[in-house]
């Protein structure tokens, strides 16, 4: 599909526009000349557009909460809220997008049939060029550089995929030397009682990390298991991201029948001002990774963590938080070990 | 013995069956040995040497949750029963008064809201009498209608009105937190039935039972018009507040426990129906028997059959879909 795409568009005439490109669905994409105005169709893409261009993106898909707020300039943070467009339920009108003057739809995550076939009507009907490309982590340096191209950055793109790269590569290098492995258990929602699979989007972080997922029999996706279930797993860490879920485990009885619970070793994920751990499932869960290979692998992930929040967020969000914010990430209750 | 009086016996007898064999079985490998010597420590008061999990799976998480599947599917099959008696009418189900939407728009707002469980819950359990209480108040008050007639359709119109508030709520929730819980509220389930949740909704559900197993014999007459009723010197007016009042308590219990759990309410009434026939004195407790254990049931496959949980609305339109269908073939009963 992919070739044939790739064959065709070389008999295609080329116009004023930018020669041809594809998105990682495999769909031609054909962007104008210049590309100034970019609609980011959900949070994930929200992120990759505004770190390769900030002043390219015409909006978030809801408005910025302060607590988000203050990580962004303030001429970002008040970028207008526009909605989301494909995939899980649309809040945007197609006629907000075609005022905002979009040049380019950007959606990131995943490149399957559906969210294609949704691009590609939307695009129909919008004769704006909407491209997809893969939300993973370990795929983002690619959706950057791609990316980087279509909005004529290439520059930019590429000294974030390379920053990327490196990371991925010293975090891959940290975890060869890990020695022990012990058995995570990710639960989300206010019972904790929802976890993610093997090969679930929602556990790409501790996937990353090699990390011996106690949900691993069960399938890909969100699921629901019993209590009974959890406590014949019996993980050794919890991670989550729900601030409930983490305050009931030390006084519920029967989550304290579980040795993550009886060792202290239940943790809270940051979550800004992009979540770190599971969603919204983008380019900023690479700090989700670096929080839970500290907390996994305290040896081999002996980096200076409020270092790596600063970089990251002095590359993606174009401004390095201050002491007081850091603070207010790593400071929350269950956030790091005492 | 006749065969109803059997009939009885044998649903008890399959209850008692069941619920032993749910307590023996679970993820978490509990031998029969251990339940037995557990159960007899805690009754006597004395100490028992089991390893610490063993307790805590069968008196925190198994033995809760077994007997929160016997209060949900009794309550939901009385309430059932009850509505479908008085509004003569086999289509209807304990949400026609628009309680499990009321319980759904409540739970739904807590989550949107970011809300710890108990507020959940407690919003489910407030949002069930409240959608009720609104529909009664309404219904009772437009004149020159059959009153039943009143009251279903402004159940219907009110559940609808609630129903597209959920909508709203779903469409503006969180698409990769929010609404994965919302989903899953919305699905049922008793998996995360707390000693707590027990503790707060058994009760509440008795509360409501207790009146209606106490009225079951003159509920038969809220099926005929006011006016013949009350020549038999019965104020159906009253009895229909107290049956209203006593089906809400007990489903908004169970739903903001279990979230929405569907087919019990609506089936089970008719079940028990084509083994003793329509009269609710003789209906109601067979069908409180059958709606127990028939959730039971489902819930024990639910909970042991996949290392995932199943959702119950799953397994209760697999399960009892052929079940419901071979009873209607067998028996020549008339509604």
């Amino acid at each position: 599909m992919r070739l044939w795409v790739v064959i065709a568009s070389l008999f295609t005439e080329v116009s004023s526009a930018q020669a041809p490109a594809v998105d990682t669905s495999g769909r031609e994409i054909r962007p104008p000349a210049k590309v100034e105005r970019v609609y980011a169709a959900g949070p994930p893409a929200s992120v990759l557009v505004f770190a390769i261009a900030p002043d390219k993106l015409t909006g978030w898909t809801r408005a910025m909460r302060p607590n988000e707020a203050q990580f962004f300039a303030e001429r970002y943070a008040q970028l207008p809220e526009l909605g989301r467009l494909t995939g899980r339920g649309n809040t945007a009108n197609v006629e907000v997008v075609l005022k905002a003057k979009t040049d380019l739809i950007v959606d990131v995550g995943s490149t399957g049939g559906t969210p294609a076939s949704l691009a590609s009507q939307v695009q129909e009907q919008t004769k704006i060029p909407y491209a997809l490309f893969d939300g993973r982590i370990e795929a983002t340096p690619a959706a950057l550089r791609s990316l980087g191209r279509l909005m004529g950055n290439e520059a930019e793109a590429e000294k974030l995929a390379v920053w990327y790269e490196n990371e991925l590569r010293d975090i891959k290098q940290r975890v060869a030397r890990v020695s022990s492995h012990p058995l995570v258990y990710y639960g989300r929602g206010t019972s904790g009682l929802q976890t993610g699979g093997k090969g679930s989007i929602n556990i790409e972080v501790l996937e990353i990390l090699g990390a011996r997922n106690a949900a691993a029999e069960a399938r890909a996706g969100l699921v629901t298991v019993s209590f009974e279930q959890v406590i014949l797993w019996d993980p050794e860490v919890i991670l989550t991201t729900d601030p409930n879920y983490w305050a009931s485990v030390w006084t519920d009885a029967r989550w304290r029948a579980v040795k993550a619970v009886a060792a202290k070793r239940v943790y809270l994920s940051p979550h800004l001002p992009f979540g770190w751990f599971d969603f919204p499932p983008g380019a900023n869960r690479l700090l989700g990774v670096w929080w839970a290979g500290k907390l996994l692998y305290p040896q081999a992930f002996d980096v200076d963590l409020r270092a790596k929040v600063a970089e990251f967020h002095r590359l993606f969000y174009h401004r390095e938080p201050t002491a007081a914010q850091l603070d207010t990430m790593l400071g929350e209750p269950g956030v790091l070990p005492r | 013995m006749n065969s109803r009086a059997l009939t009885y016996v044998l649903a008890a007898a399959a209850l008692l069956g069941l619920t032993a064999l749910a307590f023996a079985v679970g993820r978490y490998p509990v031998s029969l040995g251990e339940i037995v010597s557990l159960l007899a420590a805690k009754l006597t008061g004395s100490t028992h040497n089991l390893p610490a999990n063993v307790e805590t799976v069968v008196m925190q998480v198994r033995g809760p949750r077994v007997l929160a599947a016997l209060v949900v599917g009794a309550s939901l099959a009385a309430a059932g029963t009850a509505y479908q008696g008085m509004f003569r009418n086999p289509l209807v189900s304990p949400d026609i008064l628009g309680v499990s939407t009321g319980a759904a728009l409540g739970a739904v707002l807590g989550i949107f809201l970011s809300l710890g469980i108990l507020f959940i819950q407690l919003f489910a359990f407030a949002g069930g009498l409240v959608a009720v209480g609104l529909v009664y108040w309404i219904g009772s008050r437009l004149r020159g209608h059959d009153p039943l007639l009143a009251l279903v359709l402004t159940g219907v119109v009110i559940g609808t009105l609630l129903g597209s508030v959920i909508a709203l709520l779903k469409y503006l929730a969180d698409p990769y937190n929010q609404l994965p819980a919302i989903t899953y509220w919305l699905l049922g389930s008793l998996a995360s039935i707390s000693p707590r949740d027990l503790s707060v909704a058994a009760p509440l559900a008795l509360l409501g039972l207790a009146p209606m197993l106490l009225l079951r014999w003159r509920m038969n007459l809220l099926a005929l018009p006011d006016d013949e009723a009350r020549a038999l010197g019965v104020d159906t007016r009253k009895l229909r507040t107290i049956v209203v009042a006593a089906a809400t308590l007990m489903t908004a219990a169970a739903v903001a426990v279990s979230g929405i759990i569907g087919w019990i309410g609506l089936l089970i009434p008719h079940a028990a129906r084509l083994l003793v026939g329509p009269d609710i004195g003789r209906l109601l407790p067979l069908a409180m028997l059958l709606g127990a254990a028939f959730l039971l049931a489902v819930d024990t496959l639910c909970r042991t059959i996949a290392t995932i949980e199943v959702p119950p609305g799953v397994l209760t339109a697999l399960i009892g879909t052929p079940f419901f269908l071979w009873l209607f073939a067998l028996s020549r009963r008339s509604w």
